[in-house]
């Protein structure tokens, strides 16, 4: 407390304001823990290789096949940001769903869908140059994904459902409903009778970026969308009025209404943006590698990118890196498969354990009281 | 049981909560400890019921010195403390409530539920804390609450009891029923701590006086020739003005028109039956009442944060009785919520981001869909500058700024727009000193500058030197209408408990 006054308030020297402190990045919340989480986990994860009876030479080679099968040479690293892709552009729609305040568990239907429409644009549309056919397809993605997610907030809006039922729900009607499309005219190939889908032409498929160097390296265009999609994203929470509103909601959806926000409407376009996030992905998926869609062609992106969400504790560059992180588990552990004979149901486990190491925050904390400055502040979670 | 503490000091990293402070407590005898939000009296009394350790000094009882390690070792050293937001489960009965972590069983592990409510019934009766010890928690009205706390802490046999603002909560009629039982609590021997901010109160009930400031003793009062005036100086460490300086001024024309107005609560009771006032230009209206008397529901409908159910609101003669928040507020409606830590302000957010709150759409501080930090960033720091807002930064988060700035900061923010009327609930509550006088003097100034201004308060005295008109709610209706100032106090009071002639 102060003295007499009046007085000049020395703490508000012009300086002192001048770091910028809007998108406060916390390097402890978004470096430290993950990194020391990844730590534990694979520790954790050495740990149970011994147990499953692996020698401790084998986890060695493993993991020296898991560091250069992600880094190890340009190919890896090829194969790294190829998976990176995706998952980060999913999970930058579900931190977006974080910052307000929604849990978003649907990204999966999402990214189905998203990869669906961009697999029906793909082959439908023809005769185009690939400066037309890729936007059109990337953005039939981007809708597809944005409609189904929209439901959900429209749900929570109008009626108060619940967005984690309802996007459990529609996650398992586009499952379906994608294999009922893959089934049936137009989308299944002519001539097939298993569920698959048409090839997309290749003026719709995303360039390969290094196919110059070596045409075997399948890094993709998508990965420049992601990064794109972190600044994006990262402009629209931290420098747009409409972030400033998601962010309210998320953090105190009472003052928001006192405010004068529509939390309703808030509702509904946070949902429509991350849905259309989510759609990206699923595009990225179809339009960089797959170049078509088969069943669960998604491979579980849409569940990954909540678990990198969390990560990437809901801010964009953290998002980024977690999703690197993903996609270097990814890249290694099919190396490590192959070089140690591991099976790949390890990396798995590391990466479940790495996301419970982080949601427990307060654990890690325990753990290495030593690596924190700051004191308890930053309890787990990621809201 | 004597408690003394010597030379205790606690650091907080570089910030000294406490500091060399030296304090008795004895049975049969209530200490009033008196002291600014952030003036150590929390970090004191945490000290002495366990949770911090000190740094350096002390703690004596009855003369031998002793170390708590814990909570534990403290509650067993008969050391009990009530704190200000009750640590109750709602679902539980009161019996069950206290005898929560302690409870008697029989074999086998068997809660032993018959002889946990006859000793509840027995400490009830012999302290006078009359309440059921079936009831339920949550139904039960906040001043019972408080007594299970009080049973809760007698039940574990303390002997000394540490009270943290046990009056903010409470209703007037509660308050004097608490005095009553803390004085009969001393007759019995126990050594009683008082905090609170309020001194009137300690002034009334305390038999020794100490006051706290930047986390030292700054003296000892007699609350038999103390003064109000004099314990506020001490507290604040400078002179405080109680009464409000302000002109009369002669209200110009009608700004707000509430008309046949009526109002539901969650419930869907009637919390608002058929009010009618005005506001004027260049007046204060001042709403007084006992909390629970439709006051919310008032402010939340004039405000269009509540559908009401008839009636009109107009402002200058325009009915907005449909219009939202946002065009209310557009149309110069500005609003201190009565809750601001739940709506007032977010407390994650930056004092920065918090100062734009309700205006971050305004033209002046965004272009299109892109806010202008620079722009928001200036308009903070001019405010905080201009309202005292003791913060280190103006990106440091809400919540790590004491309950009288954040109160400040909402005000600043309301107040430094153009404005036709504000809507003020509670706009003191929880406040210190220093900051309520400020925060009145910031509301008589709108007012001169033709400002209408809507008090609502359940604090009287806020009312009596803030209104130039008083209009009494009890149970959703208007009651009566009284001239400003202490003349009819009296019947004031009796309006708010419903006898109104």
């Amino acid at each position: 407390m102060s003295e007499e006054q009046p007085r000049q308030e020395p703490w508000l020297s012009e300086d002192a304001l001048e770091r910028a402190a809007v998108a406060s990045f916390n390097f402890e919340d978004i470096v430290l823990v993950p990194v020391l989480a990844v730590v534990l986990a694979l520790v954790l994860g050495g740990v149970v290789m011994l147990a499953t009876g692996v020698d401790l030479p084998r986890i060695g080679q493993a993991y020296t096949a898991l560091f250069t099968g992600s880094f190890g040479s340009l190919s890896a690293v090829s194969e790294t940001l190829t998976s990176a892709a995706p998952v980060t552009l999913a999970a930058l729609g579900v931190a977006l769903g974080f910052r307000a305040g929604l849990f978003n568990i649907g990204a999966e239907g999402q990214v189905l869908f998203g990869g669906m429409a961009s697999v029906a644009v793909g082959f439908m549309v023809t005769g185009m140059p690939i400066w037309i056919h890729l936007p059109l397809a990337l953005l039939a993605g981007a809708l597809a994904g944005a409609i189904w997610a929209a439901i959900a907030g429209w749900l929570k809006a109008a009626t108060g459902a619940h967005e984690v039922i309802t996007t459990i729900m529609l996650n398992l009607i586009a499952m379906e409903l994608v294999g009922y499309l893959l089934r049936n005219s137009p989308i299944q190939k002519p001539g097939r009778p298993d569920p698959i889908s048409q090839s997309v032409l290749d003026s719709a498929m995303l360039p390969k970026l290094l196919a110059w160097y070596n045409p075997n390296l399948r890094l993709n265009a998508g990965i420049l969308l992601a990064l794109a999609m972190v600044a994006a994203v990262y402009w629209l929470l931290f420098r747009t009025t409409l972030g400033f509103e998601f962010r309210a909601s998320g953090l105190n959806p009472f003052a928001a209404r006192y405010a004068g926000m529509r939390s309703n409407l808030i509702i509904v376009v946070v949902m429509a943006i991350a849905g259309a996030l989510a759609g990206l992905a699923g595009s990225t998926l179809v339009l960089g590698v797959l170049g078509r869609a088969s069943p669960g062609f998604s491979a579980g992106v849409g569940f990954n990118a909540i678990a990198v969400a969390l990560l990437g504790r809901s801010h964009p560059v953290g998002v980024l890196l977690a999703g690197i992180l993903f996609g270097a588990l990814d890249a290694g552990g099919r190396q490590m498969q192959v070089a140690a004979g591991v099976r790949i149901d390890l990396i798995s486990i590391v990466q479940s354990l790495i996301i419970v190491f982080v949601a427990a925050a307060l654990l890690m904390r325990a753990i290495f009281p030593w690596a924190f400055k700051r004191r308890g502040a930053a309890a787990g979670g990621a809201r | 049981m004597d408690i003394e503490l010597r030379g205790i000091t606690k650091r907080f990293g570089s910030l000294v909560a406490n500091s060399d402070i030296n304090l008795h407590i004895r049975a049969g005898e209530i200490l009033g400890l008196l002291g600014e939000n952030g003036g150590g009296k929390s970090t004191l009394m945490n000290v002495l019921s366990g949770l911090h350790r000190p740094d350096e000094g002390e703690i004596l009882i009855d003369g031998k010195p002793t170390h708590f390690r814990d909570a534990k070792d403290a509650i067993h050293a008969g050391i009990g403390m009530v704190h200000q937001h009750f640590m109750l489960v709602p679902v539980f009965t009161v019996a069950e409530n206290v005898i929560l972590g302690v409870e008697p069983t029989n074999a086998l592990d068997h809660l032993d539920i018959k002889a946990a409510r006859k000793q509840v019934s027995e400490i009830s009766s012999q302290h006078g804390l009359e309440v059921d010890p079936d009831a339920i928690i949550e139904e039960i009205p906040v001043g019972l609450q408080q007594r299970v706390e009080i049973i809760k802490v007698l039940f574990r046999s303390a002997d000394v009891i540490i009270f943290d603002e046990p009056t903010a909560v409470l209703t007037p009629q509660e308050v004097t029923e608490f005095f009553g039982i803390i004085r009969s609590l001393r007759d019995a021997g126990k050594a009683l701590v008082f905090i609170t901010h309020k001194l009137g109160e300690v002034l009334e009930v305390a038999d020794r006086i100490t006051v706290l400031r930047g986390g030292k003793v700054v003296g000892d009062g007699d609350p038999k020739t103390s003064t109000s005036a004099d314990l506020a100086e001490m507290m604040v460490g400078r002179a405080v003005r109680f009464e409000v300086d302000k002109q009369v001024v002669k209200p110009g024309a009608a700004l707000l028109e509430v008309k046949g107005l009526r109002v539901t609560n969650e419930r869907d009771e009637i919390a608002v039956d058929g009010v009618d006032f005005a506001v004027h230009e260049g007046e204060v209206v001042g709403i007084a009442g006992v909390q629970g008397n439709g006051q919310t529901e008032l402010v939340e409908a004039l405000t269009g944060l509540r559908t009401p159910l008839a009636g009109t609101i107009a402002l200058s003669g325009r009915d907005i009785s449909k219009a939202t928040t946002r065009e209310r507020h557009r149309l110069g409606i500005a609003h201190i919520p009565e809750d601001r830590q739940r709506a007032g302000m977010i407390a994650d957010f930056t004092v920065a981001e918090n100062s734009v709150l309700d205006a971050y759409y305004e033209r002046r501080f965004s272009a299109g869909v892109q806010l202008n930090w620079n722009a928001v960033n200036a308009e903070c720091r001019r405010i905080v500058k201009e309202f005292d807002v003791r913060t280190p930064s103006i990106f440091a988060l809400a919540d790590h700024l004491s309950g009288g700035n954040q109160q400040k900061l909402v005000v600043a923010r309301e107040l430094s727009r153009k404005i036709k009327l504000m809507i003020a609930a509670q706009p003191t509550r929880g406040v210190d000193v220093g900051s309520i006088e400020y925060i009145h003097g910031r509301l008589i100034e709108a007012r001169d500058a033709g400002v209408g201004v809507l008090i609502v308060s359940t604090e009287l005295d806020e009312i009596l030197s803030l209104a130039d008109r008083i209009l009494v709610m009890f149970r959703g209706r208007i009651v009566g209408q009284y001239a400003g100032g202490r003349g009819d106090v009296q019947q004031i009071g009796l309006a708010m408990a419903g006898m109104a002639a």
